[in-house]
């Protein structure tokens, strides 16, 4: 299977199952309609009398390097993935959304946990919950060394003792049980002070800052309960974590809505501010909600992720360091197949705890009772859950079986296929057609980078 | 030297999935936005 695009002046082939890219004039790019899984190596004749207008010698050549690149393996090759696809049925648990706080101090419009409360009670985690949460990841990653833990919420700093408690702990069972425990928390920034800037940057091996870009724009949706803009007040909190963080990984994390979809600017404006690992995430929510992404901004969102993209190779070429999440494929060294063919793993390897104890396939589940998994104090755990959640791979997924992006998307987010579509395996399109268009803006930036 | 069209990348899907399975790596919502996935731009461990 092949996939081919032509995007700011590069034409692209994209061989899926090899996962080969190939940069091609245009007599390739129109010639490649003539070649498939069983291609001789003669020129067939349709090929010849479909592009009149090139000499036979150049299509002759032009096709010999097909050939030669289908002889590689590196066109029309084979899927052979399928006999992997039951290989992780029995992973070990291995990562961890810690939802430490449900209560937070800012009132997001757009916040997916009914503002932090996850349309429950407003608590925070105790200590005992959380360190039971780590003795059960312990428990449970049999086989596995590296154990994630996400202080997640609401607001995690709204129980910061809880989490520097997490942590110690944590910390004082590494060596008995041979873990390495990477800590990862996604933070508001509105509590940050000097002791927590030098807690988090000592032991959380990436944080998550939220912040939206643009004053105006952070401003109207990103609100505490008095409905004040958050920006003025964290952007220096952040900027000093930043400054003092050493080169560890970080993202400042902004979410796009349908009020700011020149989101661009915002990226920049980011940038601007001292901030080089970006991220930026539609709001795909209620369609009655107004700030919510519809099917209709698609064009103008795929424009804008073509802005963007073309800007980011501008830069780059020009020796900015700037790195867009969105837009980072390792064309040469990125996961491996296994792990491409399912995506974030949730409810398999990946589950999340809330303050109750409660365990749930991931954070976007949590407050589903249907999808509740079991709880830490009764030691329940419902492995049926687990197992149905193993099976989410892209061959079990009818929507991704032909899909060209599959080996880079992998299938898509289980909890939106479930809110949209009522069904985990069915994927919901318009978060399809955006990681498409931002697959494609990916790939073409290499093109452009490679190209000298 | 192909004339008419340049591969970017050495094609290695097939050999990963032969040397991969390790279950080592960071599981992807965790990365950077807990709100959607792209596996692609995961690192490995290996
Ligand atoms: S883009 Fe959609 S259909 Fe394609 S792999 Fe992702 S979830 Fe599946
Ligand atoms: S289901 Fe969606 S939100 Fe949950 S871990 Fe997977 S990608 Fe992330």
């Amino acid at each position: 299977m092949i996939h081919k695009y032509s995007l700011n002046g590069y034409n692209i082939i994209l061989d899926v199952y090899s996962g080969a890219v190939h940069v091609v004039d245009d007599l390739v790019y129109r010639l490649v309609d003539f070649t498939s899984e069983g291609m001789s190596s003669q020129v067939p004749a349709e090929a010849y009398n479909a592009l009149k207008e090139y000499s036979k010698e150049d299509i002759d050549s032009a096709y010999s390097e097909l050939f030669e690149a289908y002889n590689f393996g590196q066109l029309h090759a084979p899927d052979d993935y399928e006999q992997f696809a039951d290989m992780m049925i029995n992973a070990s648990v291995k990562s961890m959304c810690l939802n430490i706080s449900h209560d937070c101090n800012l009132a997001c419009e757009y916040c997916f946990a009914s503002k932090g409360g996850f349309g429950g009670e407003r608590c925070l985690m105790s200590e005992e919950t959380a360190c039971k949460a780590i003795d059960f990841l312990i428990e449970k990653s049999v086989g596995r060394r590296n154990l994630e833990v996400d202080f997640f919420g609401g607001e995690p700093l709204m129980n910061y003792d809880v989490v520097k408690k997490t942590v110690e702990y944590a910390r004082s069972k590494e060596q008995e049980f041979d873990k390495n425990f990477r800590f990862t928390i996604t933070t508001n920034g509105l509590l940050l002070d000097d002791e927590k800037i030098d807690f988090i940057n000592r032991e959380m091996h990436n944080c998550v800052l939220s912040i939206d870009g643009r004053r105006e724009v952070n401003d109207r949706l990103r609100v505490d309960w008095g409905n004040r803009g958050s920006h003025d007040r964290i952007l220096p909190k952040f900027k000093k974590l930043v400054s003092q963080r050493n080169g560890k990984d970080y993202y400042a994390r902004a979410t796009y809505t349908r009020y700011n979809l020149d989101f661009t600017n915002d990226i920049l404006y980011l940038y601007e501010q001292g901030f080089d690992q970006l991220s930026e995430e539609p709001v795909v929510s209620d369609p009655k909600l107004d700030f919510s992404i519809q099917e209709e901004d698609l064009p103008r969102i795929f424009e804008e992720y073509e802005i963007l993209a073309k800007k980011l190779i501008e830069m780059k070429k020009n020796g900015e360091k700037i790195n867009f999440f969105h837009f980072m494929i390792d064309l040469n060294q990125g996961p491996c197949a296994i792990r491409r063919l399912r995506g974030c793993s949730c409810g398999n390897e990946y589950v999340a705890i809330t303050p109750q104890g409660d365990i749930f396939p991931c954070h976007q589940f949590v407050g589903n009772e249907n999808w509740n998994m079991g709880n830490l104090n009764d030691g329940t755990f419902n492995v049926d859950i687990k197992k149905k959640f193993a099976k989410t791979t892209i061959y079990n997924k009818r929507k991704c079986r032909d899909c060209w992006a599959r080996f880079y998307c992998s299938g898509g987010c289980n909890a939106i296929n479930f809110e949209k579509n009522n069904d985990i395996l069915e994927p919901y399109s318009l978060y399809c057609d955006m990681e498409k268009k931002r697959l494609e803006c990916a790939i073409m930036i290499q093109a452009a980078l490679a190209d000298d | 030297m192909k004339k008419h069209m340049k591969t970017l990348n050495k094609a290695n899907l097939k050999e990963s999935a032969v040397k991969g399975g390790c279950g080592e790596c960071q599981a992807s919502c965790q990365s950077a936005c807990k709100t959607s996935c792209t596996v692609a731009n995961q690192k490995c461990e290996k």
